[in-house]
């Protein structure tokens, strides 16, 4: 089960009006907010949890030029790297087949005992 | 905070500090709150070695520490478990308190044999025991922890606020702080500070709501539940109100006490 951290911070996820994916060591994403909903496509109770080559993938992140992002850098999944936070725009395709533009803003979560518990990803749509 | 005298002198004012004796004689010290001055006239003698299980370094849980007879007692192995802080190691945050001007001794002018031991997520054998840590919602760095021997298990949780945030308590228990630790226990100490009444006015100070102090241990499928670290304002004839109010809304009241000063249990398959 997941760490009191990631409890409190899916807690927290659920209480805000701001968009946010709350995220593992491992890369799994393991819950998004309803404000997340909206920009993704999809209810979290569809999809559920979703392995990190699922969601770095199936939204089809990409730059301005509308060339591919690959994985390793997003911002996301560049955190889970580095454990540092990490900030981009760039464009997704949702679930429901609509493209946004979206800035994201990635933060780690560093716990006691020096644990990594996993990432906090913060977006919003750029209209 | 401790509130002894005539209004509490039934359930006990202590605060926390609970003794688990195995079989084979390995002692486990659950909290160091003022009920330690209490259970050291208890212990075995001559004790030889002891390990403090703390959850957290509130004054409440430490303050009878100090005051151990035998961290005074040469040959004596005391061991101290708890959570370090994000910045200070646990003995740094232990001499905070005993040491000048809150306390009068420096831990590392006693004369037992003190080991200090920074428990995190994680499992190790302390003598027969099996002790599992976790962090739980609290605030701060707070433990709780399952103990197991010979297929028993008690859970110890006395400071946890599992509703804290969850609009739907009890959900899903995969998500839920302190379930590892206390599922299917065959005893759940479990914080049940306040009313369902008063709950709403501490939302967020890390304590459990009777009421969903009751909803975790079912959710837990525990076998026994304390109800644990009652609030100091809380008199003996309150408990015994709440007892009836609380008791009375439970599928099976023979698994839910209120914990008592002096109790004790056995436990054992």
């Amino acid at each position: 089960m997941p760490p009191v951290e990631i409890i409190l911070a899916r807690q927290l996820a659920s209480y805000l009006s701001v968009p946010i994916f709350v995220v593992d060591p491992d890369g799994d994403l393991l819950f998004y907010n309803e404000p997340a909903e909206r920009i993704i496509g999809t209810r979290f109770d569809e999809t559920g949890k979703m392995a990190m080559e699922e969601w770095t993938t199936v939204f089809e992140p990409t730059d301005e030029d509308g060339v591919s992002i690959p994985p390793p850098e997003l911002p996301l999944v560049a955190t889970l790297e580095t454990r540092q936070p990490a900030l981009r725009s760039l464009y997704i395709r949702g679930l429901d087949g609509e493209l946004r533009r979206i800035t994201t803003v990635s933060v780690p979560l560093l716990a006691q005992g020096k644990r990594f518990v996993g990432v906090l990803a913060f977006f919003w749509e750029v209209k | 905070m401790a509130s002894p005298g005539p209004d509490t002198a039934r359930y006990g004012g202590n605060t926390s500090c609970v003794e688990v004796e195995g079989n084979e004689g390995t002692i486990l010290v659950l909290d160091a709150g003022t009920g330690l001055r209490r259970l050291t006239t208890a212990l075995p003698q001559p004790l030889t070695r002891v390990d403090f299980l703390l959850t957290h370094l509130h004054l409440d849980h430490l303050q009878g520490l100090g005051f151990f007879g035998p961290l005074y007692q040469e040959g004596v192995e005391i061991h101290v478990w708890g959570p370090g802080g994000v910045t200070h190691k646990l003995g740094k945050r232990l001499t905070r308190y005993l040491s000048p001007p809150l306390f009068p001794v420096h831990l590392r002018s006693l004369p037992s044999n003190i080991q200090l031991h920074e428990t995190g997520e994680g499992e190790r054998e302390i003598g027969e025991f099996r002790v599992r840590s976790d962090y739980v919602c609290h605030p701060g760095p707070t433990m709780g922890y399952r103990i197991e021997n010979g297929g028993a298990v008690i859970a110890y949780l006395p400071d946890h606020e599992p509703a804290l945030g969850v609009q739907d308590f009890p959900g899903d228990p995969e998500w839920t702080s302190g379930y590892g630790l206390a599922r299917e226990a065959d005893l759940l100490i479990h914080d049940a500070q306040y009313t369902q009444e008063e709950y709403p006015s501490h939302v967020g100070w890390g304590h459990s709501s009777i009421e969903d102090a009751i909803r975790f241990g079912a959710l837990a499928r525990v076998r026994q539940l304390v109800l644990f670290h009652h609030d100091p304002q809380h008199t003996d004839d309150d408990l015994d109100r709440i007892g009836k109010e609380v008791l009375g809304i439970v599928d099976d009241p023979e698994i839910v006490t209120l914990g008592k000063e002096g109790d004790s249990y056995e436990l054992g398959r």
